[in-house]
């Protein structure tokens, strides 16, 4: 578990909290379970938008509106229960988003969904292994991990694609005039 | 002595040539994924999921067994040689565990590990054997409104599992639910919650949930804070427990194991709240109490066993009822559906060969477990010693092959993503994912069967409190929610008083 600095508070507890002697202005006090709050209240209204449109039907004849329909309002009714809580106790500060490294893993795996039709299983695994490991912070190019890299697809490739038949090309078709042979 | 006979069938299932490699293999990818920190058996077991689509279903079942056993056994190897826990329920073993490595017993503390995991397993394999039929067999007089009060129960008693707020858990468990709504209503036709985009008409695909909210979330968590772990690894050697060891780790076995069968039963239990039930209550009795912490042999054998014995109870009723007890088997049940397998009491009377075969194989692959990891120690230690910046590229790779693989659609592989983003914030925001993964597998057949039970009843809901299995369900469900909220109520007061004071 990484321990997360308890000074360092997200940008948004930092706005309503200007010092900490201040603490009886701060009108928020657990940001937690504000935006856990937060994020149940807005999937629980527009959910419950979204199933006004299908039947609701009885309760002896259920219509595809009635589960979702309870569902979603009871989320949004939890979700608004935790904003409301989140001014009256009191809670412990978010720790900082690691941007870079989400930014990283998400591209990888953003990039493997545009890469694997248009340039094929090798060049999508390779290019997926790069972009992640550069979440790290001691990541740079040396030969040794890119030989690790390239072994690790290799293996994928093996595995998956050879013996697995995984119907992925190894080649895509952008590539296929570069490597007639594939 | 159907318990024989039914036992025979089942090891010549597990015992088929075919069947064993598979066993042998979920056990070997288990424990090696196992002994990776960071990842615990949750995105192991989704993400070497598609890997048993092309399997017969009793040899999908048989490896992803495997790989969860593994995978426990695996993160008590890592909690002991370095202090950190695969997975959760082998936290309780480091307290003890890795102080007998520090003290240059770390061969000892594996080998015990090694063989209390191995007596539980085989006395929870005994238990699975009895018990299960019992409960089918109990199952038979359920009707619709029944199953959905047990499904209440066993999505509030997921509950417990969850650490933190229990407002934020119940809106987990209502998420969940929403997720599993996401798609073609089978009774209607009308595609719900999909906003038009044709992939979502068959719903949300489980394996792409979990390994968004358990397994990316986790890795973009661990990579916050990268302070290199500490290189230097215990020497391991003499694995063999002595005399002395073998008479002081017979008690905690015994009692862990019937510790971690009782309450791997119960839904919500499983192998975590054992393995730390096993250590309190042993804690207790021991005449060795002072030395728990300090590196007591008892405090390893005792959770040891619990959370084996837990992990192997836990399948009771998910095979004999279709409810998932944990996230492990709610992924379980989704691999019975892809093979066409619709769990409940019925797969035991359908599918004998499939339901003994799981079992037996359970305890044969405890034997290969027993067997195989002493000698490979030398193995998982060096496995370790991988820093983790190799490590989480080939997870990466791994999830999105195993993703994509599930459709051959780039589409799963940008829901991926989102769920990714999505498990990280939660993680940030200590809102504990599991009770989702249970209500998302519950959740179509939720609504089945209160769409079901109020037909039944013609519209009228005192049918879940009149009916006697229902309302003892709800009851306990309330008992356990009164329970839950008691404790947070008083520290509510006690914060109160502080400020006052």
């Amino acid at each position: 578990m990484p321990l997360s600095d308890p000074g360092a508070a997200g940008p948004d507890s930092a706005r309503l909290r200007p010092t900490d002697s201040y603490r009886e202005y701060r009108p928020m006090k657990a940001p937690k379970d504000f935006w856990t709050g937060a994020i149940y209240l807005v999937i629980g209204l527009v959910g419950f938008a979204v199933a006004r449109d299908y039947r609701l039907g009885t309760a002896t004849h259920m219509g595809p509106g009635y589960f979702p329909a309870v569902l979603t309002g009871l989320l949004a009714l939890v979700g608004l229960i935790s904003v409301v809580r989140a001014f009256v106790v009191e809670g412990a500060p978010i720790g900082t988003l690691a941007l870079k490294p989400l930014a990283s893993v998400v591209g990888a795996i953003l990039v493997f969904g545009l890469a694997i039709v248009p340039l094929g299983g090798a060049v999508a695994m390779l290019l997926t292994v790069l972009v992640a490991a550069t979440a790290s912070r001691q990541f740079r190019l040396a030969p040794l991990p890119l030989a690790g890299a390239a072994g690790l697809v290799a293996t994928c490739c093996l595995v998956f694609i050879q013996m697995l038949n995984v119907p992925i090309p190894l080649v895509g078709p952008w590539l296929r005039p570069l490597l007639p042979n594939f | 002595m159907d318990v024989i006979a039914n036992l025979g069938l089942g090891l010549q299932v597990a015992l088929d040539p075919t069947n064993l490699l598979y066993c042998l293999l979920g056990v070997l990818l288990g424990t090696a994924i196992g002994v990776l920190p960071g990842l615990g058996p949750v995105p192991t077991i989704a993400m070497l999921l598609p890997l048993t689509y092309g399997l017969a279903p009793d040899s999908a079942l048989i490896m992803l067994a495997g790989i969860f056993y593994g995978a426990q056994y695996g993160g008590s190897t890592t909690a002991i040689l370095v202090n950190l826990p695969g997975e959760s329920s082998s936290v309780v073993t480091a307290l003890d565990g890795y102080r007998m490595a520090r003290a240059g017993h770390a061969g000892r503390a594996l080998a015990t590990a090694a063989i209390s995991s191995f007596v539980a397993g085989t006395i929870a394999t005994v238990v699975i054997a009895i018990a299960a039929p019992l409960l089918a067999g109990a199952a038979l007089a359920f009707g619709p409104a029944d199953y959905f009060s047990l499904m209440v129960l066993g999505l509030i008693a997921s509950v417990v599992l969850a650490s933190g707020s229990l407002l934020h858990a119940i809106g987990m468990i209502l998420l969940g639910l929403i997720l599993g709504v996401v798609g073609t209503d089978i009774n209607s036709g009308i595609a719900r919650f999909t906003f038009e985009v044709p992939q979502l008409a068959d719903g949300i695909d489980f394996v792409v949930i979990a390994m968004g909210l358990f397994g990316i979330g986790e890795i973009v968590a661990n990579l916050e804070d990268e302070t290199s772990r500490s290189a230097i690894m215990p020497k391991v050697k003499n694995l063999f427990p002595t005399r002395d060891d073998l008479r002081r780790i017979i008690g905690p076995t015994l009692r862990g194991t019937a510790m971690g069968s009782v309450l791997g039963i119960l839904p919500g239990g499983g192998a975590v709240l054992s393995s730390f039930s096993a250590y309190a209550l042993e804690k207790r009795v021991s005449k060795n109490s002072a030395q728990f912490g300090k590196g007591a042999i008892e405090g390893v054998a005792a959770p040891e066993a619990a959370n084996n014995a837990g992990a192997q109870t836990s399948f009771i009723p998910m095979l004999t009822l279709g409810i998932p007890s944990n996230p492990v088997m709610a992924l379980m049940i989704g691999a019975l559906m892809i093979q066409g397998i619709q769990p409940g009491p019925s797969v035991m009377v359908q599918q004998p060969a499939l339901f003994w075969g799981l079992i037996a194989s359970m305890w044969c692959g405890n034997l290969m477990l027993v067997i195989l990891n002493l000698p490979l120690v030398g193995l998982w230690v060096k496995m370790i010693s991988i820093p983790y910046r190799y490590m989480f590229p080939a997870i990466v790779l791994f999830s999105v092959i195993g993703v994509f693989t599930l459709s051959n659609s780039t589409f799963h592989v940008y829901l991926l993503a989102g769920f990714g983003i999505l498990g990280y914030v939660f993680k940030k925001l200590d809102a504990e994912p599991a009770p989702l993964l249970l209500a998302l597998i519950l959740g179509p057949m939720m609504e089945e069967e209160l769409r079901r039970a109020m037909m039944l009843s013609k519209g009228d809901p005192m049918v879940f409190v009149s009916r006697p299995i229902s309302a003892t369900m709800l009851a306990v469900a309330v008992v356990l929610l009164a329970l839950m909220i008691a404790p947070a109520l008083r520290k509510k007061r006690e914060s109160a008083f502080q400020e006052d004071s």
